[in-house]
């Protein structure tokens, strides 16, 4: 009798608990950086168990009769927040989920965005790239964010941009533009025509280190089409908002012409790659958060592209 | 009791963070050992060989590894093989790479996939049978890093493509450093690719033979854990005048081929 009664309280109020999370549900904050248009700051860290690889720069924009989501997040409860997020902010329905690229810190809030008038928009290579590196970025989940990932994380495209793509929001036009292998071989940017914001994700960097996992010579081809687009602001996949275009990309192409220049000339005087990954582009330590983290994998990148050169 | 308690999950906390951090031998002795090596008994010596690799994997795709060998190529006693291994990758066989006295030096540098936390280890096997190792620890990197070539297209428009690095200047008879380099996606298999919806079994450079005018110099059966575009540092050793000559051949039975005249 006692345990019944017991058993009753107990769960009395674990469902008081849910009920009481479904009314709060967590939000975070948010920026306006344009009418209509949101971003939520991503610090400058490398994915971890504290953060749960919740990193990167994502956002959304508001029509009058969509919403696109501007990356999902890291993992599905930062999908699940930015999700709640909108839905406090606005009543309009989310109609589009663009994946900027396959890395993990911009694709694996998707599941929660899952459901009936979803679409997911994302590089005509980009299911080719989550297939290739899904098992692995899943066998590694737990061990790197303390979040276990499932297949069901992994969502492909319905729409593949191979070129270039107009979303109407209603009464707000985004144009999605597919870009040749640079960070990725399967980068987006997004750019919204009413506010001349243009969301570059990871194809800009600023203050934390550029991470490159497509092409450096890719990349900067992309760049100096990019730097002739008139914009009032851009937005980063990992720093700040910036609102001097072209020059806020000075840094970033800086860095990659000395990488270029650096390790094609060590290639030329018959260097191995050991020797690059130690010694080149060191000069640009401490310009840069997270260059331990990432430089010598941009070297050991660089190397392997640029030998095929001659 | 209390102290007992704090005592021991101590240990447990020191326990699961040695075997987290994965620097232990259980796989090598569990299963490879036996698989690769039944039966045989291999010392653990630093005499015959060396193995040199990051102490951090930079990038999982490509790791830079090399074996050094501290004997001489003599015809009476030799490095006959080298068998490399990455304990915790899903195919640990990485490589294994037949020398002949005509090596010079039993030397090979490559670069190779490292999925996770493991040993990357090297087996001599000298002419007479002897198996002598030596292994390093990998810490495998982490965040959007992946074991998976960086630019697919560009490595299939390469495909096949071969050449040769050697330094401008031969020396006759005496070991000579040659570089060989081979456009090659080496994708691993499972994945499906979305436009034909095709499942792609692995794809991967499989068989690699060097011959200086006909005589072998180097000859490796190679598996997934080696990098797109594998790349090979080996030794040969030139008496006069002639062709060093590469060929290669993937999964899907492809052959390519590619010839380089020194001249001492
Ligand atoms: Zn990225």
């Amino acid at each position: 009798m006692k345990y019944t009664m017991l058993l009753c309280l107990s769960l009395f109020f674990s469902l008081f608990t849910v009920l009481s999370q479904a009314q709060t549900k967590e939000t975070f904050e948010v920026q306006k950086i344009a009418p209509g248009l949101y971003f939520h700051f991503g610090h400058h860290e490398l994915p971890n168990r504290e953060n749960h690889g919740g990193i990167a720069n994502i956002g959304f924009v508001v029509g009058k009769s969509c919403v696109a989501v501007l990356d999902s997040g890291g993992n599905p409860q930062q999908g699940l927040v930015l999700k709640n997020t909108i839905e406090k902010i606005t009543d309009v329905p989310i109609c589009y989920v663009i994946n900027s690229h396959v890395h993990p810190d911009h694709v694996f809030g998707n599941r929660s965005f899952k459901g009936k008038g979803v679409q997911f928009i994302g590089h005509k290579n980009l299911a080719r790239a989550l297939q290739l590196r899904s098992a692995f970025y899943l066998q590694r989940s737990e061990e790197q964010l303390g979040v276990k990932l499932t297949p069901q994380d992994i969502v492909l495209p319905d729409i593949m941009v191979a070129d270039s793509l107009t979303l109407d929001l209603g009464g707000r036009l985004l144009t999605v533009t597919a870009h040749g292998s640079a960070h990725t071989d399967n980068d987006l940017s997004v750019l919204d025509k009413s506010s001349q914001t243009l969301w570059l994700s990871d194809l800009l960097f600023v203050e934390h280190l550029p991470v490159i996992d497509g092409s450096l010579k890719g990349w900067l081809k992309e760049l100096k089409e990019l730097s002739l687009l008139k914009v009032k602001r851009v937005v980063p996949g990992h720093g700040p908002v910036m609102g001097d275009w072209p020059a806020a990309l000075k840094p970033q192409v800086d860095y990659l012409t000395m990488l270029l220049k650096e390790v094609r000339s060590m290639i030329k005087q018959g260097k191995f790659i050991e020797q690059a990954i130690v010694e080149a582009g060191q000069t640009a330590a401490g310009r840069w958060a997270l260059f331990d983290a990432f430089h010598k994998k941009n070297v050991t990148l660089v190397f392997a592209e640029l030998e095929w050169e001659d | 009791m209390k102290m007992v308690r704090v005592i021991i999950s101590f240990w447990v906390l020191l326990f699961v963070n040695v075997v987290s951090a994965g620097v232990d031998d259980t796989v090598w002795q569990n299963e490879l050992k036996a698989q690769f090596f039944a039966g045989r008994s291999i010392s653990e010596a630093e005499n015959i060989i060396a193995i040199e690799a990051p102490y951090r994997a930079e990038d999982a795709a490509l790791v830079p590894i090399r074996i050094t060998s501290k004997i001489n190529q003599t015809n009476d006693k030799y490095i006959k093989r080298i068998t490399l291994i990455v304990d915790k990758n899903p195919i640990p066989f990485a490589a294994e790479f037949n020398f002949t006295p005509l090596s010079g030096k039993a030397d090979v540098a490559m670069r190779i996939r490292v999925n996770s936390y493991s040993y990357v280890r090297a087996i001599a096997e000298m002419n007479d049978g002897q198996l002598i190792m030596v292994k390093k620890f990998v810490k495998a990197s982490g965040g959007c890093s992946a074991p998976i070539g960086a630019d697919l297209d560009a490595a299939m428009k390469r495909l096949g493509r071969m050449k040769f690095k050697l330094p401008s200047t031969a020396q006759s008879n005496e070991p000579n450093l040659a570089q060989l380099l081979i456009s090659h996606p080496n994708i691993t298999g499972m994945q499906m690719d979305q436009v034909t919806r095709i499942i792609r079994p692995a794809y991967y450079v499989e068989k690699v033979k060097v011959t200086f005018d006909g005589q072998p110099v180097l000859t490796a059966k190679t598996d997934i854990a080696i990098s797109a575009d594998p790349n090979f540092r080996f030794y040969f050793v030139p008496q006069s005048a002639g062709d060093l000559h590469a060929e290669v051949s993937d999964t899907d039975g492809k052959t390519f081929s590619q010839t380089y005249r020194v001249e001492p």
